[in-house]
């Protein structure tokens, strides 16, 4: 296929990706908005109100970077792992095996599509924030850049998850038991600065505290790890998704017999 | 001439140890239609998942249209459309939706996707129920989408994985006609099926698989001619006497009005009516006990075994 050619086949996938989830969007769209009006309402509000300051700012200020980024990550992931097994499931992915395609634009057409709910996601809690705080952005170059490396980050995540998948259950398993405690333990709702010295050099190994830190940074001004640091892990753990992402599917492992 | 396919030595080893391919040769001209046949779990989907990369081979070499599959997968696929046994689209996405993205997963421009569509979901009666999401589509529905699908990229080599499965005798009839129709028009087919009976009204070649190894592949006309026998059941208007029989023929009464007649090869069918003839018995019907390529189908799958 010429260069055209697999640009067409990429915007197939991609629109279809959108059409799916706008189709769907009150299973896609509209629980975050939910999730994260209760969380701005009960621990920016409510015990925030007690909590005072951290890292020099309300904690309502503190929490929102947080968890806007915890909208991303979980919306580019599920998205690709609901999609990508879904068709597993159907069967409709053999369209796609048997045609032309090359598998970089079968990843990038489904990663692209987990991104672009990702960023829908983002815009859509971040106006809900309005409502609760004032929003002051301190680089929105860095903001735009940890929102697209994050969400492609995890919704390759999403694509290992459901190539490795064989039931409805299993695509569930990983977000409620991995990816929910890293979120809460990836300094969303604190500072690293509060944890003991050994839980603090652990967390260094959850990607999370990476991504919150550095979109915290884009929008406060402060981090509790160095940025330069952040992006690092951030470009080094993309990597290796994609990396084990294009091997799952050059080796047709569990999508060919 | 270069074929629509060619395969050498084709070769598959399942992780589990099961040989279900033990070096298949097979060749299949342009523009032929050609039947696949076999048992359940002969390797015919495994041959097919082959060509269409659904399936990793061990060994052996395939060629479709003299592309080789090993050196550049992508221009043949380009030559191959499949029409699979199970229904594998997306059941909450519209017919339309679902031939348009498969356009485009081949790289055709939105506006020719939508013109292909258009054309073979007309062509195999879709088009009034091209906004219906396809689980609200019948059997026979989901299976002409399903060749709406593999067609709108116009490939030279079309591969039908069992097409008459589920689908009513009418709606059979309507899908040979256009099949004949797109083979006349340059396509070559490759069919699987159970129904023996359409792989006679269809096809001009024939393989038979079984346990992995080719039994047979000549051309249909040589296939039946190796017949060596064949029964008919005559229908008489008039009562058949008791001891009903016609010299060196095998009969056998099977009521009053129905009679059984066994013909050997060089046997004249002549000589039964014009025996039944002088008896004073006319004969309003007459047809084939079995298929006949289901006759040679059992005796080449049993003698194999």
């Amino acid at each position: 296929m010429n260069l055209r050619e697999q640009y067409v086949a990429f915007m197939t996938i991609f629109r279809k990706e959108i059409k799916r989830y706008l189709r769907i969007w009150t299973q896609t769209l509209l629980p975050s908005a939910i999730t994260m009006s209760l969380y701005f309402v009960i621990f920016g509000t409510l015990i925030g109100s007690r909590i005072g300051e951290m890292g020099g700012f309300s904690y309502m200020e503190f929490v929102v970077p947080g968890l806007i980024m915890m909208a991303i990550v979980t919306n580019s992931y599920s998205n690709v792992v609901s999609s990508f097994f879904g068709s597993k499931f159907s069967g409709s992915v053999e369209e796609l095996l048997v045609s032309p395609v090359s598998n970089f634009v079968i990843l990038m057409g489904y990663v692209v599509g987990g991104v672009s709910r990702g960023l829908l996601v983002a815009v859509v809690v971040t106006l809900v924030s309005l409502f609760f705080t004032d929003l002051s952005i301190h680089s929105y170059l860095i903001v735009v850049i940890v929102v697209l490396m994050t969400s492609t980050l995890f919704a390759l995540a999403g694509f290992i998850n459901a190539v490795y998948a064989n039931s409805f259950d299993d695509i569930s398993i990983i977000p409620t038991f991995v990816l929910t405690p890293l979120i809460y333990l990836g300094g969303v709702f604190y500072s690293m600065d509060m944890l003991p010295e050994f839980w603090a050099n652990v967390s260094k190994l959850n990607p999370l505290v990476y991504v919150v830190n550095a979109f915290r940074y884009g929008v406060l001004g402060v981090s509790d790890v160095s940025l330069p640091v952040a992006f690092g892990m951030i470009v080094i753990f993309t990597t290796l998704a994609f990396a084990y992402s294009m091997h799952l599917l050059n080796s047709g492992k569990r999508l060919r017999q | 001439m270069i074929p629509a396919l060619e395969i050498e030595n084709l070769s598959k080893v399942y992780d589990n140890n099961f040989e279900a391919l033990k070096g298949i040769r097979l060749r299949v001209e342009p523009g032929d239609f050609f039947a696949l046949l076999g048992p359940n779990g002969a390797g015919k989907s495994t041959t097919i998942g082959i060509i269409c990369s659904l399936v990793a081979k061990s060994a052996g070499k395939i060629s479709v249209f003299g592309v080789d599959i090993d050196k550049d997968f992508p221009a043949a696929k380009r030559h191959i459309g499949i029409v699979p046994q199970e229904f594998n689209f997306n059941q909450f996405e519209k017919g339309l939706d679902i031939v348009i993205n498969q356009a485009g997963y081949y790289g055709l421009s939105p506006g020719l996707a939508r013109e292909r569509a258009e054309k073979y979901l007309r062509e195999l009666g879709l088009w009034e129920q091209r906004d219906i999401p396809a689980r609200m589509l019948s059997g026979g529905m989901k299976r002409r989408l399903m060749i709406a699908r593999s067609l709108v990229h116009e490939p030279q080599l079309l591969i039908l994985d069992e097409p008459s499965a589920g689908v009513d005798i009418e709606m059979r009839r309507s899908m040979w006609d256009f099949l004949r129709r797109i083979n006349a028009q340059g396509t070559t087919i490759i069919l699987t099926t159970h129904y023996l009976e359409e792989a006679e009204a269809l096809c001009r070649h024939i393989a038979i698989i079984n346990h992995g190894k080719i039994v047979e592949n000549t051309s249909m006309k040589e296939l039946l001619r190796q017949l060596d026998r064949e029964v008919f059941i005559l229908d008489c208007v008039e009562k058949l006497p008791d001891n009903t029989h016609i010299d060196e023929f095998v009969t056998r009464r099977v009521d009053d009005h129905t009679l059984e007649v066994e013909v050997q090869k060089g046997q004249n069918l002549n000589a039964v009516f014009a025996a039944l003839g002088l008896a004073g018995i006319n004969i309003s019907s007459m047809r084939n006990r079995a298929n006949r390529l289901e006759e040679m189908f059992v005796n080449l799958v049993e003698g194999a075994a």
